[in-house]
């Protein structure tokens, strides 16, 4: 039990997540507990509008937690500062570079922010670590090419880099499989899985590939509506949590393959 | 690795062309005079009485001192706002500083019709133009902050800022029409912008605000950088967001504020340079961005003011005319030949 303690980089507990205003407060899900370990890959699926990307949102501290606690390497995070969070956590998130007209290099370059100087000078270090993160992910040769040039899948693999070259513990990504096609969906999250065994960082990523996510992660966090299971692909496909997953109309759980049917 | 460029070579080359810029300025005007008189002036070799001794460091001097502040400012707080709004048409004027020193000024001259006659010409000298320009362009300021800090949105913060354009029209054209033909003329050619008639104490207070907007500008690069990506990554890259918008807008309206102040609202540089700077450093960092805007803003507004005043000859056209022939053009083949603008 003590052993495992160590090993524990990211915790929810009795953790409930929604919007907060003056007037009310939207719960979108509550009594949410998981322990995320080292050097594992996660995978967070659940219906749409179901709260995977608050949940997310509360993750990386962009929206506060309504009630129940995240500890991040067993810091309450909101004590956490920022910079302090930069260190540990990075992220992928689906919505648009503001410039595209940054360079690969320069994109990949911004992830050392926490760690250089007030002018953001990289020492050799440094560009050893974003050479690193380049070759991790197979775009070196892609590194002066401006973003406007990459393709979806290119453009998602160099914001994976940055968020390597970050260098964090904690690598948390949201839908990084959405616009992309089938082979590119499998290269991405195959990728993840390869970083999280070479790296030893513990990466999250919500996903609707749920297929591809039973194959390859070694923990799921399934959101529902009324309650939220964290545990290996295998023991969740034998508790059944799948088949509840969707509307029984259309598809169903083929717990034999691990993947989803249309209903004949 | 790419990176680390550091353009060494463009760098040398444009701060050459500046030096050289700056002495073609000041050679020419509507009175000849030769380049040997002109270095003598400036190393003392020369009697510090005679005519053209006073004609160079009380006038041309200044007025190219001017140009090379308003042309830098403006470039530097075009491009510190379209990193900060992400928007690529972003500049000085579309934040509403500049319509906010407008209507300062137009309350002193056109206004001052209003409270009736006797004030009319106590009120409109020089300085209560500047201070009333100051004072507008910190008020817009602070509005623009205020809203800001409410409204999460970029977009709307900019169009908040078109917003107190309209309002500054509107006010303006109202007060316009209760107004004299003098007092109109003399707002409308403040509107045309001038780089001279300063002297070297007003250049001395313009000189010190600069600097502060720059040194905060120098400051903010690494913000700046990251805000490339956009706020949320901005943030997870360990940047205080609040406090760093907050730093460059208080920049760009003490830059944008002043020289509308002291040398009018001029048109275009603001918007223009940056994409001009561009061209030339293929980089979104910064760090070469910012001292490239500076070289290339200087450049750009000391040969408009050369062209503005018609060398050896006895006119001199309205610098924001010039500034609008050379930008306006400019911004047009940017969007011709790259379809679209980036920042």
């Amino acid at each position: 039990m003590k052993e495992n303690k160590q090993h524990t980089i990211l915790k929810a507990h009795q953790l409930s997540i929604g919007y907060k205003t003056k007037k009310a407060e939207t719960v979108i899900a509550s009594n949410i507990n998981f322990e995320l370990q080292k050097g594992q890959l996660i995978g967070l699926v659940g219906a749409n509008g179901i709260g995977k990307s608050t949940l997310l949102r509360t993750l990386i501290k962009v929206q506060p937690e309504l009630s129940g606690s995240i500890r991040l390497n067993n810091k309450d995070l909101k004590t956490t500062t920022t910079l302090e969070l930069a260190k540990q956590l990075s992220i992928v998130l689906t919505e648009p570079l503001s410039s595209k007209n940054l360079s690969v290099i320069e994109l990949v370059a911004l992830g050392r922010h926490p760690y250089t100087n007030w002018i953001g000078n990289l020492t050799e270090n440094d560009t050893t670590i974003i050479k690193k993160a380049l070759t991790l992910v197979n775009i070196l040769e892609l590194k002066d090419k401006k973003c406007y040039e990459l393709s979806d899948g290119q453009l998602q693999k160099v914001m994976i880099a940055r968020a390597l070259a970050q260098d964090t513990d904690v690598i948390v990504l949201d839908e990084p499989t959405s616009h992309l096609d089938m082979y590119h969906k499998a290269y991405i999250l195959k990728l993840l899985q390869k970083l999280t065994k070479e790296t030893g960082k513990t990466i999250l990523f919500s996903s609707h590939e749920i297929d591809l996510a039973i194959q390859l992660c070694d923990t799921m966090i399934v959101m529902q509506k009324d309650n939220v299971v964290c545990n290996q692909p295998c023991h969740l496909i034998t508790e059944g949590v799948f088949e509840s997953l969707f509307p029984k109309d259309l598809i169903v759980f083929d717990d034999k393959t691990g993947s989803f049917r249309v209903t004949k | 690795m790419g990176e680390q460029k550091t353009y060494r070579l463009q760098f040398t080359l444009l701060a050459f062309a500046l030096l050289v810029c700056f002495v073609v300025n000041i050679s020419l005007g509507s009175i000849n005079i030769p380049l040997k008189s002109i270095f003598g002036s400036f190393f003392g070799s020369v009697e510090s009485s005679s005519n053209w001794n006073v004609i160079i460091m009380d006038y041309r001097l200044p007025k190219a001192i001017t140009a090379i502040m308003v042309g830098s400012g403006l470039g530097i707080s075009g491009l510190l706002m379209q990193t900060l709004f992400r928007n690529p048409l972003a500049g000085p004027f579309v934040l509403g500083i500049s319509s906010g020193a407008s209507l300062g000024v137009a309350l002193v001259i056109l206004g001052s019709g209003l409270f009736g006659g006797l004030f009319a010409t106590a009120l409109a000298t020089k300085w209560s133009i500047v201070i009333a320009a100051s004072l507008g362009s910190f008020l817009v300021l602070l509005a623009v902050l205020a809203v800001s800090n409410k409204v999460r949105d970029t977009m709307a913060i900019l169009i908040i800022g078109l917003m107190f354009g309209s309002i500054t029209a509107a006010i303006v054209s109202v007060l316009s029409y209760f107004s004299s033909a003098e007092q109109l003329q003399q707002y409308i050619f403040w509107g045309f912008g001038s780089l001279s008639n300063l002297s070297w104490s007003e250049l001395l207070i313009f000189f010190c605000i600069y600097a502060i907007g720059l040194i905060l500008s120098i400051a903010s690069i690494k913000g700046l950088n990251s805000l490339l990506l956009g706020d949320n990554y901005a943030k997870s890259l360990g940047l205080n967001l609040k406090q760093s918008r907050f730093i460059i807008i208080v920049a760009t309206s003490l830059i944008a504020g002043t020289i509308t102040a002291f040398a009018g609202p001029i048109a275009f540089i603001g918007l223009a340079i940056p994409h001009l700077t561009r061209q030339i450093f293929k980089t979104t960092n910064h760090k070469i961005l910012l001292p490239a805007v500076f070289l290339f803003g200087g450049i750009v507004m000391l040969i408009c003011d050369t062209i503005a005043q018609v060398p050896n000859s006895d006119y001199t056209l309205p610098i924001n005319a010039i500034t609008a022939l050379v930008g306006a053009p400019v911004v047009i083949w940017l969007l011709v030949r790259q379809r679209k603008m980036m920042f």
